[in-house]
Protein backbone atom coordinates (compact mmCIF):
# COMPACT_ATOMS: atom_id res chain seq x y z
CA UNK A 1 0.00 0.00 0.00
CA UNK A 2 1.04 3.25 -0.91
CA UNK A 3 0.96 5.61 2.16
CA UNK A 4 -1.32 8.69 1.35
CA UNK A 5 -3.14 9.84 4.23
CA UNK A 6 -1.35 13.30 3.94
CA UNK A 7 -3.06 13.94 0.99
CA UNK A 8 -6.42 15.20 2.46
CA UNK A 9 -4.84 17.23 5.16
CA UNK A 10 -2.54 19.03 2.31
CA UNK A 11 -5.47 19.48 0.30
CA UNK A 12 -7.38 21.12 3.48
CA UNK A 13 -3.56 22.96 4.01
CA UNK A 14 -3.82 24.35 0.86
CA UNK A 15 -7.78 25.58 1.26
CA UNK A 16 -6.69 27.74 4.31
CA UNK A 17 -3.77 28.56 2.88
CA UNK A 18 -5.42 29.95 -0.13
CA UNK A 19 -8.23 31.43 1.98
CA UNK A 20 -5.64 33.24 4.23
CA UNK A 21 -4.21 34.96 1.43
CA UNK A 22 -7.12 35.72 0.08
CA UNK A 23 -8.61 37.79 3.21
CA UNK A 24 -5.09 40.30 2.85
CA UNK A 25 -4.80 40.17 6.25
CA UNK A 26 -0.85 38.90 6.94
CA UNK A 27 2.01 40.40 6.76
CA UNK A 28 4.20 40.61 3.56
CA UNK A 29 6.90 38.05 4.72
CA UNK A 30 3.94 35.75 6.13
CA UNK A 31 2.31 36.10 2.58
CA UNK A 32 5.64 35.31 1.04
CA UNK A 33 6.08 31.64 3.30
CA UNK A 34 2.56 30.55 2.74
CA UNK A 35 2.64 31.35 -0.95
CA UNK A 36 5.31 29.48 -1.31
CA UNK A 37 3.76 26.63 1.32
CA UNK A 38 0.62 26.18 -0.84
CA UNK A 39 2.45 26.10 -4.02
CA UNK A 40 4.16 23.16 -2.65
CA UNK A 41 1.04 21.43 -1.45
CA UNK A 42 -0.27 22.06 -4.75
CA UNK A 43 2.26 20.66 -6.40
CA UNK A 44 2.92 17.38 -4.02
CA UNK A 45 -0.95 16.69 -4.28
CA UNK A 46 -0.99 17.25 -8.01
CA UNK A 47 1.90 14.88 -8.19
CA UNK A 48 0.39 12.36 -6.06
CA UNK A 49 -2.91 12.44 -8.12
CA UNK A 50 -0.92 11.86 -11.64
CA UNK A 51 1.72 9.60 -10.63
CA UNK A 52 1.63 5.96 -12.34
CA UNK A 53 3.09 3.94 -9.52
CA UNK A 54 0.26 1.93 -9.07
CA UNK A 55 0.16 -1.56 -8.32
CA UNK A 56 -2.00 -4.30 -8.83
CA UNK A 57 -2.33 -7.48 -6.46
CA UNK A 58 -4.29 -10.50 -5.20
CA UNK A 59 -5.33 -10.49 -1.59
CA UNK A 60 -4.67 -14.37 -0.56
CA UNK A 61 -5.43 -15.81 2.47
CA UNK A 62 -3.85 -18.60 4.20
CA UNK A 63 -3.96 -20.17 7.42
CA UNK A 64 -5.93 -17.18 9.00
CA UNK A 65 -3.24 -14.88 7.63
CA UNK A 66 -3.10 -12.45 4.33
CA UNK A 67 -0.98 -12.07 2.10
CA UNK A 68 -0.39 -10.03 -1.47
CA UNK A 69 0.87 -11.67 -4.72
CA UNK A 70 1.52 -9.55 -7.59
CA UNK A 71 -1.28 -9.76 -9.77
CA UNK A 72 -0.72 -10.02 -13.45
CA UNK A 73 -2.70 -7.44 -15.58
CA UNK A 74 -0.93 -6.93 -18.69
CA UNK A 75 -2.93 -10.12 -19.86
CA UNK A 76 -6.53 -7.99 -19.22
CA UNK A 77 -6.09 -5.69 -21.93
CA UNK A 78 -5.38 -7.88 -24.48
CA UNK A 79 -9.23 -8.77 -24.85
CA UNK B 1 -63.64 -56.96 -3.54
CA UNK B 2 -66.20 -59.17 -2.36
CA UNK B 3 -69.46 -57.26 -2.73
CA UNK B 4 -72.00 -59.36 -1.93
CA UNK B 5 -70.85 -61.20 1.54
CA UNK B 6 -70.23 -59.50 4.47
CA UNK B 7 -66.51 -58.68 5.45
CA UNK B 8 -65.60 -57.20 7.73
CA UNK B 9 -62.53 -55.22 7.82
CA UNK B 10 -60.61 -54.18 10.54
CA UNK B 11 -59.73 -50.50 10.90
CA UNK B 12 -56.54 -51.47 9.24
CA UNK B 13 -57.35 -53.37 6.76
CA UNK B 14 -59.76 -50.36 5.50
CA UNK B 15 -57.17 -47.40 5.81
CA UNK B 16 -54.82 -49.97 3.56
CA UNK B 17 -57.59 -50.48 1.18
CA UNK B 18 -58.39 -46.65 0.63
CA UNK B 19 -55.14 -45.65 0.87
CA UNK B 20 -54.09 -48.41 -1.86
CA UNK B 21 -56.92 -46.97 -3.95
CA UNK B 22 -56.08 -42.98 -3.41
CA UNK B 23 -52.28 -43.58 -4.06
CA UNK B 24 -52.42 -45.87 -7.07
CA UNK B 25 -55.75 -43.43 -8.45
CA UNK B 26 -54.85 -40.65 -7.32
CA UNK B 27 -51.08 -41.15 -7.29
CA UNK B 28 -48.78 -37.43 -8.58
CA UNK B 29 -50.59 -34.88 -8.91
CA UNK B 30 -50.20 -31.04 -10.24
CA UNK B 31 -52.23 -28.70 -7.21
CA UNK B 32 -52.85 -25.38 -7.22
CA UNK B 33 -54.31 -23.33 -3.81
CA UNK B 34 -53.43 -21.15 -1.48
CA UNK B 35 -51.22 -21.98 1.17
CA UNK B 36 -52.70 -21.99 5.14
CA UNK B 37 -52.15 -22.96 8.41
CA UNK B 38 -48.33 -22.83 7.74
CA UNK B 39 -45.97 -24.36 10.46
CA UNK B 40 -42.35 -25.35 10.31
CA UNK B 41 -41.55 -28.00 12.42
CA UNK B 42 -38.00 -28.13 14.07
CA UNK B 43 -37.58 -31.10 12.26
CA UNK B 44 -37.45 -28.85 9.53
CA UNK B 45 -40.52 -30.55 8.14
CA UNK B 46 -43.14 -27.87 6.58
CA UNK B 47 -47.09 -28.59 7.24
CA UNK B 48 -49.81 -26.29 5.97
CA UNK B 49 -53.07 -27.18 3.91
CA UNK B 50 -54.14 -26.04 0.43
CA UNK B 51 -57.19 -24.44 0.23
CA UNK B 52 -59.40 -22.80 -2.61
CA UNK B 53 -63.11 -21.25 -1.80
CA UNK B 54 -64.51 -25.15 -1.45
CA UNK B 55 -62.27 -27.37 0.03
CA UNK B 56 -59.35 -27.83 2.24
CA UNK B 57 -56.47 -30.30 2.17
CA UNK B 58 -53.50 -31.32 4.00
CA UNK B 59 -49.90 -30.61 2.80
CA UNK B 60 -46.65 -31.93 3.90
CA UNK B 61 -43.24 -30.80 2.61
CA UNK B 62 -40.45 -32.51 4.74
CA UNK B 63 -36.73 -31.04 4.61
CA UNK B 64 -35.61 -32.81 1.85
CA UNK B 65 -37.71 -31.36 -0.32
CA UNK B 66 -38.18 -28.04 1.16
CA UNK B 67 -34.16 -27.59 1.52
CA UNK B 68 -33.58 -25.62 -1.60
CA UNK B 69 -36.75 -23.63 -1.35
CA UNK B 70 -35.64 -19.91 -2.38
CA UNK B 71 -38.91 -18.50 -1.19
CA UNK B 72 -40.68 -18.65 1.88
CA UNK B 73 -43.59 -19.98 2.49
CA UNK B 74 -46.50 -17.78 4.04
CA UNK B 75 -50.22 -18.40 4.49
CA UNK B 76 -51.67 -16.81 1.50
CA UNK B 77 -49.19 -16.98 -0.67
CA UNK B 78 -50.81 -18.77 -4.07
CA UNK B 79 -48.94 -21.96 -5.12
CA UNK B 80 -48.43 -24.07 -7.50
CA UNK B 81 -47.18 -28.10 -6.13
CA UNK B 82 -46.61 -31.23 -7.23
CA UNK B 83 -46.69 -34.14 -5.24
CA UNK B 84 -48.92 -37.52 -4.39
CA UNK B 85 -51.43 -38.31 -2.26
CA UNK B 86 -50.55 -40.18 1.06
CA UNK B 87 -52.73 -41.86 3.37
CA UNK B 88 -51.35 -42.02 7.03
CA UNK B 89 -53.28 -44.48 9.00
CA UNK B 90 -52.54 -43.56 12.90
CA UNK B 91 -54.33 -40.18 12.64
CA UNK B 92 -57.11 -41.84 9.28
CA UNK B 93 -55.67 -38.48 7.20
CA UNK B 94 -54.69 -38.25 4.16
CA UNK B 95 -52.32 -35.51 2.81
CA UNK B 96 -50.65 -34.44 0.07
CA UNK B 97 -46.69 -35.09 0.45
CA UNK B 98 -45.38 -32.00 -2.00
CA UNK B 99 -41.87 -32.36 -4.34
CA UNK B 100 -42.06 -29.30 -5.82
CA UNK B 101 -43.96 -25.81 -5.28
CA UNK B 102 -43.89 -22.75 -6.58
CA UNK B 103 -45.50 -19.15 -6.16
CA UNK B 104 -48.05 -18.80 -8.62
CA UNK B 105 -47.80 -16.16 -11.43
CA UNK B 106 -43.86 -15.76 -10.76
CA UNK B 107 -41.10 -17.41 -10.27
CA UNK B 108 -39.86 -18.57 -7.07
CA UNK B 109 -36.71 -16.81 -7.61
CA UNK B 110 -38.57 -13.72 -8.07
CA UNK B 111 -40.59 -14.25 -5.03
CA UNK B 112 -37.26 -15.21 -2.75
CA UNK B 113 -35.78 -11.88 -4.08
CA UNK B 114 -39.30 -9.81 -2.85
CA UNK B 115 -39.98 -11.13 0.28
CA UNK B 116 -35.97 -10.70 0.99
CA UNK B 117 -35.95 -7.52 -0.41
CA UNK B 118 -39.03 -6.75 1.87
CA UNK B 119 -37.30 -8.32 4.99
CA UNK B 120 -34.41 -6.26 4.43
CA UNK B 121 -35.56 -2.82 3.86
CA UNK B 122 -37.82 -3.59 6.95
CA UNK B 123 -34.91 -4.14 8.98
CA UNK B 124 -32.80 -0.75 7.49
CA UNK B 125 -30.37 -2.11 5.31
CA UNK B 126 -31.17 0.37 2.38
CA UNK B 127 -31.48 3.04 4.62
CA UNK B 128 -30.01 6.34 3.08
CA UNK B 129 -29.12 7.27 6.68
CA UNK B 130 -26.65 4.34 6.89
CA UNK B 131 -24.87 5.06 3.26
CA UNK B 132 -21.10 6.07 3.73
CA UNK B 133 -19.50 9.12 1.96
CA UNK B 134 -16.95 8.03 -0.51
CA UNK B 135 -13.68 9.35 0.90
CA UNK B 136 -12.19 12.75 -1.16
CA UNK B 137 -10.00 10.38 -3.26
CA UNK B 138 -9.56 6.57 -3.32
CA UNK B 139 -5.73 5.78 -3.36
CA UNK B 140 -6.53 1.92 -2.42
CA UNK B 141 -9.05 0.02 -4.10
CA UNK B 142 -10.45 -3.38 -3.03
CA UNK B 143 -12.03 -5.53 -5.35
CA UNK B 144 -14.53 -8.17 -4.85
CA UNK B 145 -14.66 -10.41 -8.10
CA UNK B 146 -13.27 -13.18 -10.14
CA UNK B 147 -9.42 -13.07 -11.03
CA UNK B 148 -10.72 -13.88 -14.60
CA UNK B 149 -13.63 -12.31 -15.20
CA UNK B 150 -14.38 -9.43 -18.07
CA UNK B 151 -15.43 -7.43 -14.57
CA UNK B 152 -11.94 -6.97 -13.26
CA UNK B 153 -10.86 -6.99 -16.69
CA UNK B 154 -12.81 -3.44 -17.47
CA UNK B 155 -12.10 -2.13 -14.04
CA UNK B 156 -8.40 -2.44 -14.39
CA UNK B 157 -8.17 -0.76 -17.83
CA UNK B 158 -9.96 2.17 -16.63
CA UNK B 159 -8.03 2.82 -13.73
CA UNK B 160 -5.09 2.52 -15.32
CA UNK B 161 -5.64 5.22 -18.32
CA UNK B 162 -7.58 7.76 -15.93
CA UNK B 163 -6.36 7.23 -12.81
CA UNK B 164 -2.75 5.04 -12.65
CA UNK B 165 -1.75 6.23 -9.67
CA UNK B 166 -4.68 3.70 -7.74
CA UNK B 167 -3.54 0.64 -5.77
CA UNK B 168 -5.46 -2.18 -6.65
CA UNK B 169 -6.31 -5.38 -4.52
CA UNK B 170 -7.91 -7.78 -5.90
CA UNK B 171 -9.79 -11.15 -3.92
CA UNK B 172 -10.83 -13.60 -6.24
CA UNK B 173 -14.17 -14.68 -5.48
CA UNK B 174 -16.31 -17.00 -7.61
CA UNK B 175 -18.94 -14.47 -8.58
CA UNK B 176 -21.78 -17.91 -9.34
CA UNK B 177 -23.06 -20.93 -8.01
CA UNK B 178 -23.39 -22.19 -4.51
CA UNK B 179 -20.79 -21.07 -3.12
CA UNK B 180 -20.14 -17.60 -3.98
CA UNK B 181 -22.27 -16.00 -1.56
CA UNK B 182 -20.61 -16.90 0.93
CA UNK B 183 -17.19 -16.05 -0.70
CA UNK B 184 -18.10 -12.70 -1.58
CA UNK B 185 -19.35 -11.76 1.92
CA UNK B 186 -16.06 -13.49 3.30
CA UNK B 187 -13.68 -11.16 1.16
CA UNK B 188 -16.00 -8.24 2.11
CA UNK B 189 -15.09 -8.65 5.74
CA UNK B 190 -11.55 -9.86 4.81
CA UNK B 191 -11.04 -5.72 2.86
CA UNK B 192 -12.36 -5.02 6.15
CA UNK B 193 -10.25 -6.57 8.29
CA UNK B 194 -6.85 -6.59 6.30
CA UNK B 195 -6.95 -2.15 6.59
CA UNK B 196 -4.94 0.08 3.37
CA UNK B 197 -7.97 -0.04 1.88
CA UNK B 198 -10.10 2.90 0.52
CA UNK B 199 -13.25 1.67 -1.21
CA UNK B 200 -14.52 -2.22 -1.65
CA UNK B 201 -15.63 -2.48 -5.03
CA UNK B 202 -17.90 -5.62 -5.43
CA UNK B 203 -18.62 -6.73 -8.82
CA UNK B 204 -19.67 -8.99 -11.41
CA UNK B 205 -20.22 -9.19 -15.16
CA UNK B 206 -23.12 -9.38 -16.91
CA UNK B 207 -25.36 -12.23 -17.25
CA UNK B 208 -28.52 -13.90 -16.24
CA UNK B 209 -30.89 -13.02 -13.36
CA UNK B 210 -29.77 -16.90 -12.33
CA UNK B 211 -26.40 -15.78 -13.04
CA UNK B 212 -26.72 -12.54 -11.00
CA UNK B 213 -28.09 -14.78 -7.95
CA UNK B 214 -25.33 -14.78 -5.60
CA UNK B 215 -25.77 -11.03 -5.19
CA UNK B 216 -29.34 -10.79 -3.69
CA UNK B 217 -28.38 -13.18 -0.89
CA UNK B 218 -28.96 -12.14 2.48
CA UNK B 219 -25.22 -12.80 3.60
CA UNK B 220 -24.37 -10.95 1.33
CA UNK B 221 -26.34 -7.66 1.14
CA UNK B 222 -25.38 -7.98 5.22
CA UNK B 223 -21.83 -8.72 4.96
CA UNK B 224 -22.06 -5.18 2.32
CA UNK B 225 -24.51 -3.20 5.19
CA UNK B 226 -22.13 -4.18 7.93
CA UNK B 227 -18.51 -2.69 6.35
CA UNK B 228 -17.05 -0.12 7.45
CA UNK B 229 -15.31 0.63 4.18
CA UNK B 230 -17.87 2.43 1.47
CA UNK B 231 -18.71 -0.31 -1.08
CA UNK B 232 -19.56 0.37 -4.48
CA UNK B 233 -21.68 -2.48 -6.21
CA UNK B 234 -21.08 -3.15 -9.84
CA UNK B 235 -23.10 -5.99 -10.34
CA UNK B 236 -24.19 -6.81 -14.02
CA UNK B 237 -24.42 -5.29 -17.42
CA UNK B 238 -28.03 -4.31 -17.36
CA UNK B 239 -30.20 -2.58 -14.88
CA UNK B 240 -31.26 -5.78 -13.32
CA UNK B 241 -31.01 -4.35 -9.59
CA UNK B 242 -29.77 -6.59 -6.97
CA UNK B 243 -29.79 -6.42 -3.21
CA UNK B 244 -26.30 -5.75 -3.11
CA UNK B 245 -27.10 -2.66 -5.17
CA UNK B 246 -29.63 -1.76 -3.12
CA UNK B 247 -27.28 -2.32 0.08
CA UNK B 248 -24.28 -0.57 -1.17
CA UNK B 249 -23.38 2.90 -0.43
CA UNK B 250 -23.05 3.84 -4.46
CA UNK B 251 -24.48 1.40 -6.87
CA UNK B 252 -23.78 1.80 -10.49
CA UNK B 253 -24.72 -0.55 -13.92
CA UNK B 254 -21.31 -1.47 -14.94
CA UNK B 255 -17.78 -2.59 -13.66
CA UNK B 256 -16.79 0.16 -15.80
CA UNK B 257 -18.77 2.91 -14.58
CA UNK B 258 -17.34 2.04 -10.53
CA UNK B 259 -14.08 2.48 -12.27
CA UNK B 260 -14.86 5.64 -13.79
CA UNK B 261 -16.03 7.23 -10.07
CA UNK B 262 -12.64 7.05 -9.36
CA UNK B 263 -11.45 8.63 -12.38
CA UNK B 264 -13.74 11.25 -11.90
CA UNK B 265 -12.83 11.95 -8.54
CA UNK B 266 -9.43 11.85 -9.41
CA UNK B 267 -10.02 14.61 -12.62
CA UNK B 268 -12.50 16.64 -10.07
CA UNK B 269 -9.49 16.87 -7.66
CA UNK B 270 -6.64 17.94 -9.89
CA UNK B 271 -9.04 20.66 -10.93
CA UNK B 272 -10.00 21.60 -8.42
CA UNK B 273 -6.05 21.76 -7.14
CA UNK B 274 -5.08 23.77 -10.44
CA UNK B 275 -7.79 26.55 -9.72
CA UNK B 276 -6.73 27.00 -6.15
CA UNK B 277 -2.92 27.39 -7.37
CA UNK B 278 -4.47 30.03 -9.63
CA UNK B 279 -6.59 31.68 -6.42
CA UNK B 280 -2.89 31.09 -4.64
CA UNK B 281 -1.14 33.50 -7.72
CA UNK B 282 -3.72 35.70 -7.53
CA UNK B 283 -3.70 36.11 -3.68
CA UNK B 284 -0.20 36.53 -4.06
CA UNK B 285 0.10 39.01 -6.91
CA UNK B 286 -2.66 40.94 -5.07
CA UNK B 287 -1.15 40.85 -1.76
CA UNK B 288 2.46 42.31 -4.09
CA UNK B 289 0.05 44.74 -5.37
CA UNK B 290 -1.60 46.35 -2.63
CA UNK B 291 1.79 46.71 -0.49
CA UNK B 292 2.89 48.05 -3.41
CA UNK B 293 0.49 50.70 -3.99
CA UNK B 294 0.53 51.16 -0.38
CA UNK B 295 4.22 52.00 -0.61
CA UNK B 296 3.75 54.47 -3.35
CA UNK B 297 0.99 56.21 -1.12
CA UNK B 298 3.79 56.50 1.65
CA UNK B 299 6.69 57.65 -0.68
CA UNK B 300 4.38 60.55 -2.22
CA UNK B 301 4.09 61.39 1.93
CA UNK B 302 7.49 60.79 2.68
CA UNK B 303 9.33 64.03 1.04
CA UNK B 304 12.93 64.89 1.03
CA UNK B 305 14.58 67.67 3.47
CA UNK B 306 15.48 69.78 0.04
CA UNK B 307 12.23 69.34 -1.53
CA UNK B 308 10.85 70.64 2.01
CA UNK B 309 13.31 73.25 2.11
CA UNK B 310 11.87 74.37 -1.74
CA UNK B 311 8.19 73.83 -0.44
CA UNK B 312 8.95 76.54 2.45
CA UNK B 313 10.43 78.90 0.21
CA UNK B 314 7.72 78.83 -2.51
CA UNK B 315 5.46 79.72 0.77
CA UNK B 316 7.43 82.35 1.56
CA UNK B 317 7.53 84.12 -1.86
CA UNK B 318 3.73 83.33 -2.13
CA UNK B 319 3.55 85.47 1.42
CA UNK B 320 5.93 88.27 0.67
CA UNK B 321 4.21 89.04 -2.24
CA UNK B 322 0.88 88.66 -0.21
CA UNK B 323 2.70 91.24 1.70
CA UNK B 324 4.05 93.54 -0.68
CA UNK B 325 0.35 94.12 -1.88
CA UNK B 326 -0.95 94.50 1.40
CA UNK B 327 1.63 96.70 2.12
CA UNK B 328 1.48 99.05 -0.87
CA UNK B 329 -2.04 99.33 -0.13
CA UNK B 330 -1.86 100.07 2.94
CA UNK B 331 0.10 102.91 2.01
CA UNK B 332 -2.09 104.08 -1.05
CA UNK B 333 -4.88 104.11 1.65
CA UNK B 334 -2.54 106.20 3.90
CA UNK B 335 -1.82 108.38 0.67
CA UNK B 336 -5.14 108.50 -0.38
CA UNK B 337 -5.99 109.74 3.58
CA UNK B 338 -3.62 112.03 4.32
CA UNK B 339 -4.28 114.56 0.88
CA UNK B 340 -7.71 114.42 2.42
CA UNK B 341 -6.44 115.50 5.60
CA UNK B 342 -4.24 118.39 4.50
CA UNK B 343 -6.98 119.81 1.99
CA UNK B 344 -9.14 119.96 5.58
CA UNK B 345 -6.41 120.78 7.32
CA UNK B 346 -5.30 123.65 4.45
CA UNK B 347 -9.27 124.93 4.60
CA UNK B 348 -8.70 125.30 8.58
CA UNK B 349 -5.97 127.21 8.34
CA UNK B 350 -5.77 131.14 9.53
CA UNK B 351 -4.23 132.15 6.77
CA UNK B 352 -6.99 130.50 4.88
CA UNK B 353 -9.47 132.78 6.77
CA UNK B 354 -7.23 136.14 5.79
CA UNK B 355 -7.37 135.05 2.31
CA UNK B 356 -11.38 136.04 2.58
CA UNK B 357 -10.19 139.35 4.40
CA UNK B 358 -10.20 138.72 7.84
CA UNK B 359 -6.90 139.81 10.25
CA UNK B 360 -4.80 138.85 13.30
CA UNK B 361 -3.84 140.80 15.75
CA UNK B 362 -1.28 140.33 18.66
CA UNK B 363 0.18 142.06 21.00
CA UNK B 364 3.57 143.10 19.98
CA UNK B 365 5.03 142.82 23.88
CA UNK B 366 3.52 139.00 24.69
CA UNK B 367 3.07 137.68 21.17
CA UNK B 368 -0.35 137.21 22.50
CA UNK B 369 -3.87 136.82 19.84
CA UNK B 370 -5.60 139.63 20.76
CA UNK B 371 -9.25 138.02 21.13
CA UNK B 372 -10.33 140.85 24.14
CA UNK B 373 -10.26 144.56 24.42
CA UNK B 374 -9.67 143.10 28.35
CA UNK B 375 -6.31 142.30 26.53
CA UNK B 376 -5.57 145.64 25.54
CA UNK B 377 -5.21 149.63 26.34
CA UNK B 378 -4.47 152.80 24.56
CA UNK B 379 -0.79 153.22 24.11
CA UNK B 380 -0.09 148.95 23.33
CA UNK B 381 1.59 147.89 20.44
CA UNK B 382 0.13 145.58 18.05
CA UNK B 383 1.01 143.66 14.62
CA UNK B 384 -1.65 142.83 12.30
CA UNK B 385 -1.27 139.85 10.38
CA UNK B 386 -3.97 140.10 7.08
CA UNK B 387 -3.83 137.89 4.06
CA UNK B 388 -0.81 139.54 2.21
CA UNK B 389 1.36 140.91 4.12
CA UNK B 390 1.22 142.65 7.86
CA UNK B 391 1.66 145.86 9.74
CA UNK B 392 2.24 147.61 13.19
CA UNK B 393 -0.28 150.06 14.85
CA UNK B 394 -0.99 151.63 18.09
CA UNK B 395 -3.73 151.44 20.06
CA UNK B 396 -5.71 155.13 20.25
CA UNK B 397 -8.57 153.94 22.14
CA UNK B 398 -10.08 150.79 23.73
CA UNK B 399 -13.66 151.05 22.91
CA UNK B 400 -15.88 149.08 25.39
CA UNK B 401 -18.83 148.08 22.77
CA UNK B 402 -20.02 144.71 23.19
CA UNK B 403 -21.74 145.17 19.47
CA UNK B 404 -18.77 147.07 18.15
CA UNK B 405 -15.95 144.98 19.81
CA UNK B 406 -17.38 141.98 18.06
CA UNK B 407 -16.66 144.02 14.69
CA UNK B 408 -13.56 145.99 16.25
CA UNK B 409 -11.18 143.29 15.24
CA UNK B 410 -12.04 143.20 11.77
Amino acid sequence: MKEKPMFEEDLKKLQKIVEELSSGKITLGESLKKYEEGVRLAQSCSQTLTSAQRKVELLMKKDGKFGLEKFDDTQTEEK
Amino acid sequence: MQKNHKHIYTVSEITQVIKGMLEEKVGEVWIEGEVSNFKAASSGHFYFSLKDQGALIWAAMFAYANKGLKFKLEDGLKVICFGKVDVYGPSGQYKIIIERIEPKGKGGQQLAFEQLKKKLEQEGLFDLGHKKMLPLMLFSVGIVTSDKGAAVRDILQILKKGASCVDVVIRSVRVQGEHAANEIAQAVEEFNSFGGIDLIIVSRGGGSTEDLWSFNEEKVARAIYNSRLPVVSAVGHQINTTLSDLVADVFVETPSAAAKIIVDKKNSLLAQLDSLKHELEFAATNTVNELKNRLTGLTHMLKSPADRLLEKQQFLDELFSGLNYNMRHTFELAGERSSSLIQRLESLSPLAILSRGYSLSMLMAQGAIVKDIAQIKPGDKLKTVLHIGAFTSLVQEVINDESSSSKGLG
